[in-house]
């Protein structure tokens, strides 16, 4: 008997965790797409997909409908660059898989292979809205740190949307660090590198390479990828110079599909920027000269920069930095628009920030971080405005599917929701 | 008539002998070395209140720091001191400048507990990095402010976007006792002494936990363990009270400090994060006859918000960092508003020089997260978590922290609800002194570090 209850359960589960088909009605929605929001609203979701947003459409019948009065709507919240699902605890070295600084490889590691879609971490920016990320390596012997993943957050096993979407690589003081001791070297290792990685790339099958290389044959064969430009290559840079540098490397390798991150001196160069069309996704809230290659770190960066026509993401979610915090960010960048002398987005342009342009730079435009048809179900319902800090999520629905909630962090507020230990000790509370 | 021996004297004579005291000292001038300690405090405050007008802010909505908030409400200040807060009926004497609030809030001035400003400035270079002094598992005889830099540029982002007007710097935490703090007025200076806040009590950082024992134990060398940890402080401890107790012949600088908290002169401000080991340590403060002010990080403060408040100690916290190390594993959102619940000490603290900027959003985001589990908190205390209860823990509760008449007169007028993303402050003053607003380019600090650099007094 108990047997077959269990059979019926396991043959139950499947329909659990399929895509609904749904309405939220009535509700205030950013669409991400950088306009503002609308009133009144619905968004449909039929079969993974949304169908349908504004305000006249309507839900079909047989439809569930979710009445979003005094609610607002977005898409899932998309983190671009970030380290989940890669540590449990950030300074316990057994459970972190960020970095590998004794490994003999570099632009061939893989983040892929150590994603952990039960993390806590994953689970936790879930609840805060997160449903996409791109997820990279860091730096561990190397300028570079291997190939980045995209994921979704979604409570099962199949998180991984696109393995080794990108190559990273270190420039700037961090990169010199890496290189030796210089920036000359970190430029020399770099352009070694693809040198090598073209070699490897013209050789027969089965062929063996010259001896005059650095690289291990593994690595030169993840970088010849970046070469031909059919994967992105994230470069991490602060500096005006270093950034313009970093631009000059089209003319020696025009195939290179370059993405800037960091780039906190960005709106020096946003001119230059924005003709090479590259993007950049950084973090908004540095505005201290941390090191020497961020002396003019400022906050307007963001909006210096995407006044000039640059495409902006914000991002570089690691350690502390948390992706459920990116709505409070895009918010200060609102805040800035009220600022004698600063440069903000826009509230439809500051969720875009979090949403729809991360999407597009890790290579879904249009299909993640973005309510419009065809677009990727992913659909949050918050109590209120998404970007405010008393806001935070109600339900969550990743590819149609709404997520249920539950995490160390919630158990543990549940338990210590009174300290009453009369009758057994807390141990008992769960 | 025997002559009087003055401090004064007394230095005199150790000024004369001094070539011989650093040869070979003397018993005699052991003597004196215990005589001269009780002398004026050292390394004394010179900061003075730069002027300020008269001045009524009217029309905004006032916290006051402790728990009180008034719609159109009035605050006058004049010589550097708040003079009266209260409601439209309140006359504005005349003379005063009328800065008109409507639509605005005014809170205290933003008081940070926990900060390394100064002493791990910007740039975070090596050559500038003075928070640790990691030579030694207890280091009671360092003060951080031998080790400010006052012309870290962090000093003015916390100005500007924290509206920060008092800020407590600590040693690091690499140490079990890391050293004397400082607590500094926000207020820019060519000196330390020139932000010194005057008649401040210092405070001795404490750590336990990790940090220490991972220092100290990868050097093979005690404390390894968290029971190394305790061996270790309590032995400080029993030292310090049998220096306490002695002649005093040989003065000891760490003793000095730790003999100022055995006689409640100083106060301790203990880094831990695990609720089991913060209560180990309230035993050992037991055992020891000291007092436990703050414990600071206390990610799980809210397993024992009870006997927190039995102890009458704070919890300064940040609002939701967690996972980042072992021992921060169980750290939730909900921390502050479930200790508030319990009636315990809150204050929201930074540690960082991005944090500090934003003081009141750390603050609204755990009061949110306390009001999705049922735990209703007013904005009027949640703006004490980062006013009042850290000027409180630092010992200042009664200069500073509050908009109350006879305070000093720090007060930030926001252009918004300072609980909302969208908010920031207009105008900061300190001592009545304005030294931000928002509408004049060139009233706001720009340290020597960033003349003539990229981004000089840009916004920042």
């Amino acid at each position: 008997m108990k047997r077959l209850i269990l059979a019926m359960l396991l043959g139950a589960a499947p329909v659990s965790v399929s895509a609904q088909d749904f309405a939220i009605t009535n509700a205030t929605v950013g669409t991400g797409d950088g306009s503002a929001p609308i009133e009144h609203a619905t968004v449909v979701v039929r079969a993974g997909k949304i169908v349908s947003v504004g305000r006249d459409t309507t839900a079909t019948s047989g439809t569930q409908v979710v009445d979003g009065t005094g609610k607002w709507v977005t898409p899932g919240l998309f983190s671009a660059v970030t380290d989940l699902g890669l540590w449990d605890v950030e300074a316990v070295d057994d459970s972190n898989d960020t970095s590998a600084e004794k490994s003999p490889f570099n632009a061939a590691l893989d983040v892929a292979t150590a994603l952990n879609p039960a993390s806590e971490h994953i689970a936790v920016s879930r609840e805060g809205g997160v449903t996409r990320a791109s997820v990279t390596p860091f730096n561990g012997g190397s300028i570079f740190a291997g190939q980045g993943a995209v994921i979704d957050l979604g409570k099962d096993a199949a998180i991984l949307m696109k393995p080794r979407a990108f190559q990273y690589v270190e420039l700037g003081e961090s990169g010199a660090k890496l290189a030796g001791g210089s920036r000359v070297a970190a430029h020399t290792a770099l352009r070694n590198a693809l040198r090598e990685a073209r070699e490897v790339a013209a050789l027969p099958a089965g062929a063996q390479r010259q001896g005059d290389v650095l690289l291990t044959r593994a690595d030169a064969a993840a970088l010849a990828k970046v070469i031909d430009g059919t994967q992105t290559l994230y470069v991490g840079v602060e500096r005006a110079s270093d950034i313009r540098g970093v631009l000059a490397l089209k003319t020696e390798f025009p195939k290179l599909d370059l993405v800037l991150v960091g780039a906190t001196e960005g709106w020096l160069v946003a001119p230059e920027i924005a003709a090479a069309r590259v993007p950049v996704i950084t973090m908004p809230m540095r505005d201290l000269p941390s090191a020497f290659e961020a002396l003019a770190a400022t906050m307007s960066n963001v909006g210096r920069m995407k006044k000039e026509g640059v495409k902006v993401a914000i991002g570089l979610f690691e350690g502390g930095n948390q992706p459920r915090n990116a709505p409070q960010q895009a918010g200060n960048l609102v805040a800035l628009t009220k600022i004698p002398g600063a440069s903000g987005l826009t509230w439809g342009e500051a969720l875009a920030a979090i949403t729809s342009i991360p999407a597009e730079i890790s290579g879904f435009g249009g299909k993640a971080g973005v309510l419009a048809p065809g677009a990727v179900g992913d659909v949050v319902l918050w109590d209120g405005d998404p970007l405010e800090l008393s806001s935070a999520p109600v339900s969550v629905w990743i590819d149609g599917v709404k997520q249920p909630t539950g995490s160390h962090q919630a158990r543990l507020r549940e338990r210590y929701k009174d300290l009453d230990e009369t009758y057994l000790p807390k141990a008992y509370d769960w | 008539m025997p002559m009087r021996n003055t401090p004064w004297s007394r230095r005199a004579i150790c000024g004369a002998a001094i070539a011989l005291a650093l040869t070979a000292q003397t018993v005699d001038a052991k003597k004196k070395d215990k005589e001269a300690k009780p002398s004026e405090a050292p390394y004394a405050s010179t900061y003075k209140p730069y002027p300020g007008r008269p001045t009524a802010l009217v029309g905004a909505t006032v916290y006051d720091g402790r728990g009180g908030r008034i719609e159109g409400g009035t605050v006058l200040f004049e010589n550097g001191k708040v003079v009266a807060v209260g409601g439209a009926d309140l006359a504005i004497p005349a003379g005063y400048d009328r800065v008109d609030g409507t639509g605005k809030f005014v809170t205290p001035g933003v008081i940070d507990i926990h900060s390394h400003l100064g002493v791990y400035p910007s740039p975070g270079v090596d050559a500038l990095s003075d928070g640790n002094e990691m030579t030694s598992p207890t280091t009671p005889d360092v003060w951080a402010e031998h080790s400010v830099w006052p012309q870290d540029p962090g000093f003015s982002r916390a100005l500007i976007n924290g509206g920060v007007t008092t800020l407590q710097i600590l040693p690091g935490s690499g140490n079990l006792i890391g050293g004397r703090s400082v607590t500094l007025k926000n207020v820019p200076s060519r000196t330390v002494q020139g932000m010194k806040y005057p008649g401040a009590p210092y405070s001795l950082k404490m750590a336990c936990g990790e940090n220490p024992k991972r220092v100290y134990g990868s050097k093979g060398q005690k404390p390894m363990t968290r029971m190394g940890n305790f061996s270790v402080d309590r032995q400080a401890w029993i030292d310090a009270r049998q220096y306490m107790d002695g002649d005093h012949a040989e003065r000891d600088l760490g003793k000095d400090t730790l003999e100022g908290v055995l006689k409640g002169e100083i106060l301790v401000q203990n880094h831990c994060y695990r609720a089991d080991e913060m209560v180990q340590v309230l035993d050992m403060a037991k055992e020891m006859g000291y007092k436990v002010t703050a414990f600071h990080h206390a990610v799980e403060a809210y397993k024992i918000g009870d006997l927190l408040k039995a102890n009458d100690v704070c919890a300064a916290i940040w609002a939701d960092w967690y996972g980042f190390k072992m021992e921060a594993y169980d750290g939730i959102p909900e921390n502050a508003a479930l200790l508030s619940k319990q009636g315990a000490c809150v204050v929201i603290h930074s540690d960082d020089e991005n944090g500090i900027q934003r003081l009141n959003q750390a603050a609204a985001r755990a009061q949110a997260a306390g009001k999705r589990i049922g735990v209703d908190i007013s904005d009027a205390q949640v703006v004490g978590w980062f006013t009042y209860n850290a000027a409180k823990a630092m010992g200042i509760g009664d200069k500073t922290g509050s908009l109350e008449a006879g305070k000093m007169a720090d007060v930030v007028l926001w252009n918004g609800n300072p609980l909302s993303v969208y908010s920031r402050p207009e105008k900061v003053w300190s001592d009545g002194a304005l030294l931000y607003d928002a509408d004049d380019p060139k009233r706001k600090p720009v340290s020597d570090f960033e003349l003539g650099q990229p981004g000089e007094g840009d916004v920042k």
